[in-house]
């Protein structure tokens, strides 16, 4: 029995493969239109059902990293922490001050929340590859919107997250909202520099701005070299964080962490100075919109992250044990190495004053980064030369599919 | 399919709106971002007719007039920002210096 | 007919966004409308299948240029809506009687224009749009428009360094 299963072992994995591509249609309904519907769903559901547990995650990786306890109080390990919050939030008193901007200090949390949200809709979780009526395998990739200014989207998106914060701490009529908005601009703005050089690093390799292309063109050999043996193809040494020789991977790093307030660059809301900045006058579940936009801001740009260094997809070697796990649990597992990052920063590093902020943001990073992208433009017009071909593919067809992904 | 002179129409109208902001308005950051506007009709003018005429050239006369606007943003912004250290004002009818 | 109607709905939202901005004496309010206006023509640059504009329309307006403006209300505390406009000297009268002027002609031009020839099909302004496309033009040697991007690049330094010349608080 068990020499047959070693025997057929190939057979056997490729019928397990073949349980992952779908027919193109099924019952007349023609399934890879369903594609996207199916993504906006998923993504939804995974990020707002991900929010509450979020802080719980936080309080544990914190706690441990401090050798405390942290959350013990309610259910196993906490667990009912985050649904009782939830709950406090719903119920706390709405609080109005006197004297605000009524209308721009209602819409603030608002904007926070939507623009965040927004950004998932290019966001591709996985490909699922269909097989049509002639026999041919094609691959589309699980996204709400497959466009071809994916990259800028996200972009735009989180640049656009400043107004949320901006309005708050204008609106709320109050010198320590009034602060952090400037504070929280300023940063936004600067840190916007950095990351959208260290993304163009990338975007010059991959040769499209268009994200499932972007993560395809990691599904290649390490650094194009031939004759590296197969299960390398795609692997943890071909994505962008390592082919962009990893000074553009650090830059991001920094620059996500800064755009999207958090420690050890939360100081929009650094509590010790500015009480608690520009959410100071906000109550339950105006504040609580604030908060969860922060997280999803947080997915969404760990999202980026994942796909754009780190292969989004893709799993971390091109064999058996890593391929059968689909996609998209990969994908969930990128963008939560993010989320412990920054958890993991957050229980470590001090409060940056703000002069050593923005001389990290304009006199370290930005030249950096853009002395690193002619570096890099140099460099892959070498590779080209080398490997005698141009190195985006950024085309897919069936041949370049592996089956089960 | 919407024809071309409704989108040169809007445009007709974005741009008088920024015209009569530009003459009427006294705080030069507003000033400024009425010029903004009209910078901005006009690009929705390149845009319609490079859609229609089929060619690149709206697109590209886009971009070049997005750049040109966020230089004169920032030097504008800078100027604005250097009068009010100076003068701790900065109403367009108070900065009047060389007019005898 | 749906084209259309988006149409009237996004021009409705925009010109509304405009008229907002100019009659509005906080600047905070009047910043707000007009990254209203901008995201409205976005989605025109969108509709009209010039993706790549629209999204560094977004980029760029929205993104960077009005929330300098916001930064600077901001840090010269100008958010009061203090700001008079011109009363009593007549301007205001005669601003608004040239605007309607320079809109009657501005309006019959635009409005009786015809596109002549042919039409262009969808499909081939959509792979206009595009970034490669707008790439490929852009960086095309045989076209014109090359050196006015580099002469642009040079313009944006210049305006880089003004600013900060200007700006700054001891020199």
């Amino acid at each position: 029995m068990l020499t047959g299963l070693v025997a057929h072992w190939d057979k056997l994995r490729d019928g397990i493969y073949h349980l992952f591509i779908f027919p193109e249609y099924w019952h007349g309904i023609r399934l890879p239109a369903l594609v996207p519907y199916v993504a906006l769903a998923g993504i939804f559901a995974f990020t707002l059902g991900i929010l509450p547990m979020l802080i719980w995650i936080e309080r544990v990786v914190i706690g441990l990293m401090q050798d405390r306890t942290g959350p013990n109080r309610l259910g196993p390990r906490g667990l009912l922490q985050p649904p009782a919050d939830v709950l406090k939030l719903f119920f706390k008193e709405d609080i109005q001050p006197g004297s605000i901007d009524v209308r721009l200090y209602y819409l603030a949390p608002f904007i926070s929340m939507l623009v965040a949200l927004s950004a998932g809709a290019v966001i591709p979780l996985q490909a699922v590859t269909f097989r049509n009526p002639h026999g041919g395998l094609f691959t589309v990739p699980v996204t709400p919107g497959n466009v071809n200014i994916g990259l800028l989207f996200m972009l735009a998106a989180s640049s656009l997250g400043v107004y949320g914060i901006i309005l708050a701490g204008w609106s709320s009529n109050n010198k320590y909202s009034l602060l952090g908005g400037l504070r929280a601009s300023a940063q936004i703005i600067s840190y916007e520099l950095a990351m959208g050089l260290s993304l163009l690093c990338v975007v010059l390799l991959a040769g499209s701005v268009q994200l499932d292309h972007i993560v395809n063109a990691q599904n290649t050999l390490p650094f194009g070299i031939h004759g590296l043996p197969a299960f390398l193809k795609g692997s943890i040494f071909s994505w962008y964080w390592l082919q962009s020789l990893l000074v553009p991977v650090v830059i991001y790093t920094i620059a996500m962490i800064a755009e999207t307030n958090r420690a050890p660059f939360d100081l929009p809301e650094a509590e010790s100075e500015l009480v608690a900045g520009f959410h100071t006058e906000y109550t339950s579940m105006k504040f609580a919109t604030f908060f969860a936009g922060e997280y999803v801001n947080m997915l969404m740009i760990c999202g980026l992250n994942a796909s754009v260094f780190w292969g989004g997809w893709l799993p971390p070697f091109n064999c058996f044990p890593f391929t059968f796990i689909p996609g998209f649990v990969w994908y969930i597992l990128k963008v939560m190495m993010g989320i412990f990052f920054y958890t993991w920063l957050r229980a470590t590093l001090p409060r940056l004053r703000y002069d050593a902020l923005m001389n990290l943001g304009w006199k370290r990073m930005l030249p950096l980064a853009l002395v690193w992208l002619f570096l890099l433009a140099g460099y892959s017009l070498a590779r080209t030369a080398v490997t005698q071909h141009a190195a985006p593919a950024t085309v897919m067809t069936a041949a370049h599919v592996a089956p089960g992904r | 399919m919407v024809p071309v002179s409704y989108y040169l129409s809007l445009s007709a109208v974005l741009f008088t709106i920024g015209v009569v902001g530009v003459l009427v308005k006294r705080n030069p950051i507003q000033v400024f971002m009425c010029i903004e506007l009209m910078l901005n009709a006009a690009n929705l003018t390149f845009i319609a007719l490079g859609r229609f005429y089929g060619t690149a050239t709206g697109e590209m006369y886009v971009i070049f007039a997005l750049a040109v606007a966020a230089a004169e943003v920032s030097v504008g912004l800078g100027i604005i920002v250097t009068i009010f250290r100076s003068r701790q004002s900065i109403d367009l009818d108070e900065a009047a210096l060389l007019k005898s | 007919m749906p084209a259309i109607i988006l149409f009237w709905i996004l021009a409705i939202v925009c010109v509304g966004a405009a008229l907002t901005m100019v009659t509005t004496a906080n600047p905070v309010r009047s910043a707000l409308a007009l990254v209203v206006c901008f995201l409205t023509l976005a989605v025109y640059y969108v509709t009209l299948s010039a993706q790549f504009i629209g999204a560094v329309q977004v980029v760029v307006y929205a993104g960077a240029v009005m929330v300098l403006f916001l930064f600077v209300i901001m840090l010269l505390n100008l958010g009061a809506p203090a700001a008079r406009t011109s009363e009593g000297s007549g301007q205001r009268t005669a601003a608004v009687a040239l605007g309607a002027v320079l809109l009657l002609v501005l309006f019959v031009s635009g409005m009786f224009f015809e596109v002549p020839g042919r039409a262009v099909s969808a499909a081939s302004a959509q792979a206009q749009g595009t970034v490669k496309a707008v790439g490929l033009t852009l960086y095309n040697p045989h076209l014109p428009w090359l050196f006015p991007f580099e002469a642009t690049s040079l313009l944006l330094l210049v305006a880089v360094v003004g600013a900060i010349v200007m700006t700054r608080r001891q020199v």
